[in-house]
């Protein structure tokens, strides 16, 4: 949504928005109503502006907060730390390397299974539905954000673990072993693979609806005029929308992985806690944020909370830099988050 | 139509050749649209069906209301009482940074609240229990303050966001005829805006309790030792929780646990499906009166 100069007040132009007071002198009861006013205006005009400097404030704050807490292991460590593949509390050797792998792994993975799911419902809803089923499925694809994590999570271990690992695994398996990530079935259903499948029920709502709302957003007589062109349903999607708001989908799809890469507790639940670099999707292994889920309510030694803090370090710049550059490439859409709509 | 063909005049006009590779084409790519919402609605349903009926057979009223291990009470009124600390902080913020943006900001400013708001928005939220540990409890102690807080980080976007959207849907003649009247700014705003989107603003911010009220990451910072036999009422000690104790439960491999897990996320899962199908009802109407 624009920012609609007609629904602002005409002051809002001069930088004041006391300005255009008392530019005339007058007495008795209405001076001190003027007064008054003019009290009302600053305190009201300064809360709001307190409120949204707090804002700012916040944000600098958690980051100050979080690198502060980790800068014990970021001076014993330093940038060796992003490397390290050696996780001992134990021996108080750190390192986040395999974290980073399996972070990268399993967001990735969700994003490719996601975001065309996602895509196609956005199209679903947008071009192909009528009003009335639309009005039905897009608050429902919605609800889905709206499930708590850990409660997906814990669906994820009790009901979707054991029917991947005794279904999905084995056939993947079976018909395509010899690509190294689909390796052979482990012991349990606690696996990139299943923590991925997670991860993308998370993943499509979002992308879900701000693609449908940027798909609303192109015009309808561009699509009929191709149309009109003779170009089928598809070649319309194809050649006149999703050119048109590629960026946008970008942009929503980043914001997808940035929720991917910090969900904590539904990944810690599903994932198994692994601690190696390995090929399969079907072994364990663990995110940077999984691990601080993890080990953070059990961790004893100083060094091995703040390494678990410079993990965070390591996520809030990763998530900063993913959200920044959703919010660079889609500014010129300045969808709405999907929380509203 | 394909080059080996004669014209026939008399041939039914059904498309041919590469013409109907391109319908059939568009065709599949329809029904793979479909497909797939059909596929997120099935996941959605799969998901509140196994609570419903995994969860279902805990409840009866004993569950709502002893202490573990034969209830839920405590967890549940630690919840409310967190969430309820959280909105009083958020909500005021979060309406005030909206009336900003909408009342006060250039469009510099605008656009920088915006990128902030965006930024907390998508701040993981283990971000966010970092943070609070750092800040509240790491050489204090663990307290239901500490997790309203981390909440209230959680709302303010929300409730700022949902809010600003509201604003800018009052009539901007409101706004004109309260100046042509010279009815000063503050009163305009407090006496006319404000009231008009009142509807639009408790939404947004009954919109984001139902996130904020089963948010865990920050919780098992903020207040995760606690005894979830016993009710507890005061803020400032840690209290008992509904989505750290589902969290616990998922974690130990013990039946009458995960018994008592899936009536949580029963309760968990029905509140907040409610509050935000209901908010978004009143939303759409709301806004439907307004434009």
């Amino acid at each position: 949504m624009g920012y609609v100069s007609s629904t602002l007040p005409p002051m809002s132009a001069t930088a004041s928005p006391t300005a255009h007071l008392g530019s005339r002198p007058s007495r008795g009861r209405r001076s001190r109503r003027k007064q008054a006013d003019r009290i009302g205006d600053a305190v009201l005009y300064g809360v709001c502006l307190l409120a949204a400097l707090l804002s700012i404030a916040m944000i600098v704050l958690i980051g100050y907060q979080v690198v502060h807490g980790a800068s014990p292991a970021i001076s014993k460590f330093g940038l060796g730390f992003l490397t390290g593949t050696t996780w001992q509390p134990n021996f108080g050797e750190f390192g986040a390397g395999s974290l980073i792998f399996g972070t990268a792994v399993s967001s990735f993975a969700a994003l490719l299974l996601g975001a065309p799911i996602a895509i196609a419902i956005g199209l679903f809803l947008s071009l192909l539905a009528p009003a009335r089923v639309r009005g039905v499925i897009s608050p429902l694809v919605e609800m889905l954000a709206a499930i708590p994590s850990v409660i997906l999570g814990f669906w994820g271990i009790l009901v979707l673990a054991p029917f991947v690992h005794e279904n999905i695994e084995p056939f993947l398996h079976g018909t395509l072993g010899f690509i190294p990530i689909f390796g052979a079935a482990q012991t349990t259903g606690s696996s990139v693979f299943t923590a991925s499948l997670i991860l993308t029920i998370m993943v499509i709502p979002i992308i879900a609806s701000i693609s449908r709302d940027l798909f609303l957003a192109v015009p309808r007589d561009v699509q009929d005029g191709a149309s009109a062109l003779g170009a089928t349903r598809w070649e319309v999607v194809r050649g006149v929308v999703l050119p048109s708001t590629a960026s946008g989908v970008v942009a929503a799809s980043l914001l997808g992985l940035g929720r991917a890469l910090g969900e904590a507790i539904a990944v810690a639940q599903v994932i198994g806690a692994g601690s190696e670099i390995q090929a399969s999707l079907f072994k364990t292994g663990d995110t940077l944020a999984a691990r601080i889920a993890n080990q953070f309510p059990g961790a004893l030694t100083e060094l091995h909370k703040a390494s678990l803090f410079y993990l965070g370090t390591i996520l809030l710049v990763i998530g900063l830099v993913s959200n920044l550059v959703a919010h660079w490439i889609g500014r010129r859409f300045s969808f709405e988050g999907g929380t509203l709509r | 139509m394909s080059r080996d063909t004669v014209f026939d005049p008399t041939a039914p006009l059904t498309p041919t050749g590469n013409l109907r590779r391109r319908q059939v084409f568009s065709r599949l790519a329809i029904y793979g649209a479909t497909a797939a919402a059909v596929l997120a609605v099935g996941v959605l349903v799969i998901v509140i069906y196994t609570v419903a009926a995994r969860g279902a057979s805990a409840l009866n009223l004993d569950f709502l209301i002893k202490g573990a291990p034969a209830g839920i009470g405590p967890e549940l009124v630690g919840t409310a009482i967190i969430v309820a600390i959280a909105t009083a902080i958020a909500m005021p913020i979060g309406v005030l940074i909206a009336l900003f943006l909408t009342e006060f900001a250039g469009s510099r400013a605008t656009h920088l609240i915006r990128m902030t708001l965006d930024l907390m928005n998508g701040l993981p939220s283990i971000i966010i229990g970092l943070f609070i540990f750092g800040l509240l409890v790491n050489h204090h102690k663990q307290s239901g303050i500490a997790a309203s807080v981390a909440l209230a980080i959680i709302e303010v976007p929300l409730i700022a966001r949902g809010s600003q959207e509201v604003l800018l849907l009052v009539p901007g003649s409101l706004r004109e005829a309260a100046d042509a009247l010279g009815v000063s700014r503050w009163r305009a705003v407090l006496g006319i805006v404000l009231p008009s989107a009142l509807g639009g603003i408790l939404t947004s911010t009954v919109l984001s309790v139902a996130r904020a009220a089963g948010e865990t990451a920050p919780l098992i910072f903020a207040t995760s030792v606690f005894d979830p036999g016993k009710y507890s009422l005061n803020p400032f000690e840690a209290l008992p929780n509904v989505p750290v104790r589902i969290y616990t439960l998922s974690e130990e491999a013990n039946p009458t646990g995960f018994a008592e897990a899936w009536g949580l996320s029963l309760i968990l899962i029905s509140l907040i499906l409610f509050a935000s199908l209901g908010a978004r009802a009143l939303f759409a109407r709301s806004k439907r009166k307004m434009a």
